[in-house]
């Protein structure tokens, strides 16, 4: 408070005819560059949507006008859903199949190992939490390769356990949940345990209802790291047609059409692939951003 | 349900067998701490520990990728000594992605990181109005899949596309615009930029052609191709709402003190930002500038949509070039020795950074 009015003090004291102008002159500066980003980051989407309800000689000619000049259509959507080279309303089934259960492997496995590691006293605690710590050192790129030959070793490559089992749990998840129950407090479960609950009991009843917070953090990444996954479905299922998530689609339909794109059919497969996650991050927006902000910081 | 029979019994009866209590409860303990990290370490074990170990062991073989990889045969150090050592093809290429990465890592890297902490700062800026609105748009491109927002580029950038169409209206007052191939130039950035001094290969220096790991010194400096380049804008484009909400979320923790304490002792705008909030950010920078690191050392899915490491081989990164070995021209083995070069030099890179700029965040 002191110091507050000091600055007051300060800066009536100091007069300076200039400020409320300079001030102003700040806010717009300032407003001007947040919004020619804001277009910068958004307007290519806008463009996308627009052009994805032309006909192709229109998004040839006229791709700047967000309307349609030759009529409104919905061939480019008819084209990819009905395509003969790739069976989309399966891909788009194996996308949501592969994301959800991505995402509810996370939720559970990762949030069980996080507790253990934060919470259970057991031999091999140390090792366990450094192998997973190891691991994730290792840059995804690195694994192209080493993926592609347990998956072989295994017999896994272009089957659906294949798809999902090495993403069905990850070490960011586990180690996120793991500093999330180190912060809650330990009475709670030493009132449960009073209560003689057995400690399976204990983390699906009492502990796991207290973590929805970094719970959603978790589903929102595992569901969105899922659904635009390339690197992973590529290297387990990239020769199996019918196994192909919508990323991968959409890259084997730009391979497959050659020098001349048909841009209608590839404009309507990146808005049917982005519309999802669009919907959760609008709805979720929170979410979004405090996880964010909460694991970049926790790192 | 055994364990409830037991946390029953021991309510009932606690005095009774205590020893037996204390041990069966510690066992319990050992055994509910198990079975609750084994799924998660099973599936890492299984599918990232081992398989590393295992390729490790492959980079020494001439394992085709086709064949069970048992079948493949021990080649020493053949895979590593054709990437490093031995002059040839295998290397030129090899040293081609090394600099075709390090241009795109050493462009990317400043310019996404200045635009994310510049963006930052405005949206703290307490008068403003409408913030969320901005760090919403800001982060829509970062839930966005590589490959719809690569093909969204693909056609933004094409010959005809949007952006020529945008550059062509401003510039025709000024005497008009040939349409540019973003994505089939393999004119380097560097190598344009000479060019207006009118240095090309024809007058450049006699020591500018000697050969270096398969490429000329001239080669060498080109710069990142015009294709390149624009890849590197999409990077950019697409993290910088990722990293704005980190350094957002660090500016949000400076204690307001320390500005009103700066104000009193009449440090101006420009002072208080070089001397509180610059500092304040480093460890957070540093975070940035590391997972920033390591991301594009990576660079693969923009690449594989894109251009498929053309025109040129001037965007064939390491990525792209270990994943071109190992599934397009059967030489897993020697895709691998590549994945593990290519390891090293993150980490090296990692350490290099940490070592320069001191600790990163806990």
């Amino acid at each position: 408070m002191a110091t507050t009015t000091a600055t007051r003090v300060h800066l009536v004291t100091r007069r300076d005819p200039t400020r409320p102008l300079r001030h102003a002159i700040g806010v717009v500066l300032a407003y001007a560059v947040l919004i020619a980003f804001a277009l910068a980051l958004i307007l290519p989407f806008i463009f996308t949507v627009a052009n994805s309800f032309k006909t192709t000689s229109d998004i040839v000619s006229n791709p700047q006008l967000l309307y349609p000049t030759q009529g409104f259509t919905l061939a480019g959507y008819e084209k990819i859903l009905t395509s003969t080279q790739i069976n989309i309303p399966r891909v788009v089934f194996n996308s949501f199949l592969f994301a959800i259960l991505t995402m509810v492997g996370h939720l559970i496995f990762d949030s069980m190992a996080g507790y253990a590691l934060a919470r259970i006293g057991f031999p091999g605690r140390g090792l366990a939490f450094a192998t997973l710590v190891g691991t994730m050192m290792v840059p995804p790129i690195v694994l192209l390769i080493p993926r592609f030959l347990i998956l072989k070793q295994l017999n896994l490559v272009n089957t659906y356990g294949g798809l999902i089992l090495p993403t069905i749990a990850d070490a960011f998840g586990v180690f996120l949940m793991k500093q999330f129950f180190e912060s809650i407090p330990a009475d709670i479960e030493e009132a449960a345990a009073i209560d003689g609950a057995s400690r399976f009991r204990m983390f699906f009843v009492v502990i796991l209802p207290m973590a929805v917070p970094a719970l959603t953090a978790l589903a929102i990444f595992g569901f969105q790291g899922a659904w635009n996954n390339f690197t992973d479905p590529l290297i387990s299922v990239g020769s199996e047609k019918s196994l192909f998530t919508l990323p991968l689609a959409l890259a084997f339909l730009r391979g497959e059409t050659g020098d001349v794109l048909q841009w209608d059919m590839l404009l309507s497969g990146s808005v049917l692939t982005t519309l999802p996650m669009a919907v959760i991050f609008f709805v979720f927006q929170r979410f979004f951003i405090e996880g964010v902000t909460y694991t970049g910081i926790k790192g | 349900m055994a364990t409830n029979t037991l946390g029953a019994q021991q309510a009932v009866v606690p005095p009774v067998a205590p020893r037996q209590t204390v041990f069966s409860k510690t066992a319990q303990e050992w055994l509910a701490g198990f079975s609750f990290v084994a799924p998660a370490l099973i599936i890492v074990i299984v599918f990232i520990f081992i398989p590393i170990i295992y390729a490790f062991f492959i980079s020494f073989t001439n394992w085709t990728g086709l064949q069970p990889p048992a079948e493949a045969q021990n080649v020493g150090l053949a895979n590593y000594q054709a990437l490093l050592t031995n002059s040839g093809i295998v290397r030129t290429e090899f040293f081609r992605a090394v600099k075709n990465t390090v241009y795109y890592v050493l462009g990317v890297v400043p310019m996404q990181t200045i635009v994310a902490l510049f963006l930052a700062i405005i949206v703290n800026q307490k008068f403003l109005k409408g913030r969320s609105f901005f760090r919403t748009a800001f982060y829509f491109p970062s839930i966005t899949s590589s490959i719809v927002i690569s093909m969204i580029f693909l056609w933004l950038f094409n010959r005809n596309g949007i952006i020529n169409y945008f550059i062509g209206q401003i510039a025709a007052p000024l005497g008009g615009y040939k349409p540019e191939t973003w994505l089939n130039d393999p004119n380097g950035l560097i190598h344009n930029f000479l060019r207006l001094f009118g240095l090309t290969i024809n007058n450049a220096p006699d020591w500018m052609k000697t050969d270096v790991l398969g490429q000329s010194i001239w080669q060498w400096i080109s710069g990142p191709s015009v294709t390149m380049f624009t890849i590197m804008l999409l990077n950019v484009w697409t993290t910088s709402g990722t990293l704005m909400l980190i350094f957002l979320a660090a500016l949000q923790d400076i204690p307001g003190q320390l500005y009103e304490a700066a104000a009193v002792d009449g440090a101006n705008r420009w002072q208080q930002f070089r001397n509180i909030t610059l500092p304040m950010l480093r460890p957070t920078t540093f975070f940035v500038i590391t997972i920033g690191l390591i991301g594009t050392f990576q660079v693969f899915d923009q690449v594989y949509v894109i251009s498929k490491g053309q025109p040129a081989g001037t965007t064939a990164t390491i990525a792209w070039q270990l994943y071109r070995n190992a599934f397009r021209d059967s030489q897993a083995g020697l895709g691998a020795a590549t994945a593990f070069v290519l390891f090293v030099l993150i980490g090296f890179f990692t350490v290099i950074q940490r070592r320069l700029v001191g600790s990163s965040p806990k």
